[in-house]
């Protein structure tokens, strides 16, 4: 298939040695339909635990597409063929309890979104909804997921506090906190600092890199500085196909494919 | 003319109208309160009317106008609570909730008049329900149901997209979603909303006076027992309300201080009215604050 100057077909994905590198995630024959329009093609991609894989692309290239299936988030407006293996289960599969699936694959959303809740209160309300009910066990999660989302010497003091009077990039990562207090197994973030000024993006990005020890991060990004400061593997998305799919350091300075060089040159269109 | 000056004009003119709709307003407002809040005592809010005699009060129709708007809220809050999560959080977009919105839009613009007609065919005559405060507010239901749903879906929508996303990416679901965490943030909205309602309902007479009917039974307010006939809070003694009584006075009235009867009565009603407007405003303000801002 051709369309515009780049050929959709003349791809190049990186595919893992399963002996010497662990899979947290795999997608087979992914596609999504938004109603008759197909947003995304063929994703067969494979996400390594303990590792950062960012995904970019143009606007409107079917990242957050793509991304969203991986969750189902999209469950009520798409329509997702193809499989998406976890743990050797197919978590695309009707039969999944998307509750339970949602506390292993959390997620962060582009704007923050803290619940109008104390900051301690939006870290133990979904705990609490699961049963967790020792007042003592809270605490201590609440400590160590602020302490992971790299917050909690910042807020230590103002627990009580509401989240919405915390900064953009504080809301932010207190929103990273909320996601890990689940103990998940996989974070997904979609453009987490695009409404974040410098600054507070450079915090996010440090906590990352503390937040791949434990857990896999997939992370879609236009920032193509970010993606090359804390991703292992990037994948380039162009209307809806993944046409190059390999470590950072190659899509970077030596992309194989033409589109891919254009695009992180800045000579695409 | 140039750009400055037509500015400056269309600005003048706006001004203009906005003073001349303000001092009507202040003029209405002002004269009701002059001519009423002299007649307006303690005697007059706590004694029962009087139908040919000088001296009555409005006690009676005080309560029953409160008794009535509770109830009313009573029935018409949970229904329009529930149609308007499910109207905002559930309705799939298609021909029927199309339909049903319709439905909701044009009984919101029904004249109170004919939900009046409606609910006196229906309740009083057809289900023998009588004049009678249920029959009152089961026809102020109707009145308020659309506009309160309304305003229900209306703050529901008001919580942004992402707060929905943020709950079920926890792993929460749909149902604890909506209920725990967008309905408290929408709660400002909705109680606003509701207050407004109310005064609204507090000063309605039309629907009221083929439904509640236009008597005062003597109430003993002694008597507590919903079920005896006496007491002030059984359902199915007619009562007439506050909005009722002003309007017959005016029609009927033979009692030779009618007018001052009706112009107190008038004043009352207002303030009834000023203050749920503005405990409204304050209630909603409040809250919005205290689920938004530092504790
Ligand atoms: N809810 C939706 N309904 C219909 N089309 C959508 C929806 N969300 C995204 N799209 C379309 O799918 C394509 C990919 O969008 P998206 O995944 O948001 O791209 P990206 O995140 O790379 O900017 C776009 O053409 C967009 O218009
Ligand atoms: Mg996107």
């Amino acid at each position: 298939m051709k369309a515009g100057k780049y050929d959709l077909n003349d791809t190049s994905i990186m595919n893992f040695d399963k002996q010497k590198q662990e899979i947290a995630l795999s997608t087979h024959d992914l596609q999504v339909y938004y109603g008759n329009k197909h947003a995304f093609y063929d994703g067969n991609l494979q996400f390594e635990r303990y590792k950062i894989t960012a995904l970019i692309g143009a606007s409107g290239s079917g990242k957050s597409t793509f991304l969203r299936s991986l969750n189902r988030m999209n469950d009520d407006v798409a329509t997702v063929t193809g499989e998406i293996m976890y743990r050797g289960i197919d978590i695309n599969s009707k039969k999944i309890n998307l509750y339970e699936m949602r506390k292993q694959i959390g997620m962060v959303f582009q704007r923050p979104n803290p619940f109008s809740k104390s900051i301690k209160e939006n870290i133990t309300f979904a705990l609490k909804e699961n049963g967790i009910k020792d007042k003592q066990k809270l605490d201590e999660i609440v400590e160590k997921s602020l302490r992971g989302a790299a917050l909690w010497d910042e807020v230590k003091d103002d627990l009580n506090k509401s989240a919405l009077a915390l900064s953009g990039g504080q809301q932010q990562r207190l929103c990273i906190a909320r996601a890990i207090a689940m103990g998940p197994d996989i974070l997904l973030m979609d453009e987490p600092c695009s409404a974040l000024d410098p600054i507070s993006t450079l915090k996010v990005e440090e906590t990352m890199h503390e937040l791949k020890k434990k857990y896999t991060i997939i992370i879609v990004t236009h920032n193509m500085q970010q993606a090359s400061r804390v991703s292992d593997y990037t994948a380039f998305f162009h209307m809806g196909h993944v046409i190059e799919y390999g470590k950072t350091k190659d899509i970077f300075t030596n992309p194989k494919i033409q589109a891919t060089e254009d695009y992180v040159s800045g000579n695409f269109g | 003319m140039n750009t400055k000056k037509v500015n400056k004009l269309a600005l003048a003119v706006i001004k203009l109208i906005a003073a001349v709709v303000v001092v009507i307003l202040a003029f209405l407002l002002g004269k009701i309160l002059l001519s009423g809040l002299p007649h307006v005592s303690w005697h007059f809010l706590t004694t029962p009317s009087r139908s040919f005699t000088a001296g009555g009060g409005i006690g009676i129709q005080l309560f029953n106008s409160f008794y009535l708007l509770i109830l009313t809220l009573l029935i018409s809050f949970p229904l329009s609570l529930g149609a308007g999560i499910y109207l905002a959080e559930y309705a799939p977009k298609n021909r029927v909730t199309e339909g049903v919105r319709m439905a909701i839009e044009v009984l919101s613009s029904l004249p109170s008049v004919v939900v009046g007609l409606f609910g006196f065919l229906l309740f009083v005559v057809q289900f023998k329900m009588g004049f009678s405060i249920i029959s009152g507010a089961i026809a102020l239901t109707f009145f308020n149901l659309p506009l309160l749903t309304r305003n229900v879906e209306d703050s529901l929508n008001n919580v942004p997209k992402l707060q929905r996303e943020a709950g079920l990416a926890l792993g929460l679901s749909k149902w604890h979603t909506v209920t725990k965490i967008i309905l408290p943030e929408a709660l400002p909205g909705i109680l606003t909303g509701i207050v407004l309602c109310a005064g609204r309902v507090f000063g309605e007479a039309a629907a009221l006076i083929y439904t509640a009917g236009q008597s005062a039974t003597n109430i003993d307010f002694s008597n507590w027992n919903p079920f005896d006939e006496s007491s002030p809070l059984n359902l199915f003694r007619p009562a007439e309300t506050l909005a009722v009584h002003i309007w017959k006075i005016n029609s009927e009235g033979i009692m030779p201080d009618a007018e001052q009867i009706s112009a107190g009565a008038s004043a009352v009603l207002i303030v009834a009215v000023l203050i749920f407007n503005l405990s409204a405003r304050y209630l909603g303000n409040r809250l919005y604050k205290r689920l938004t801002a530092s504790k």
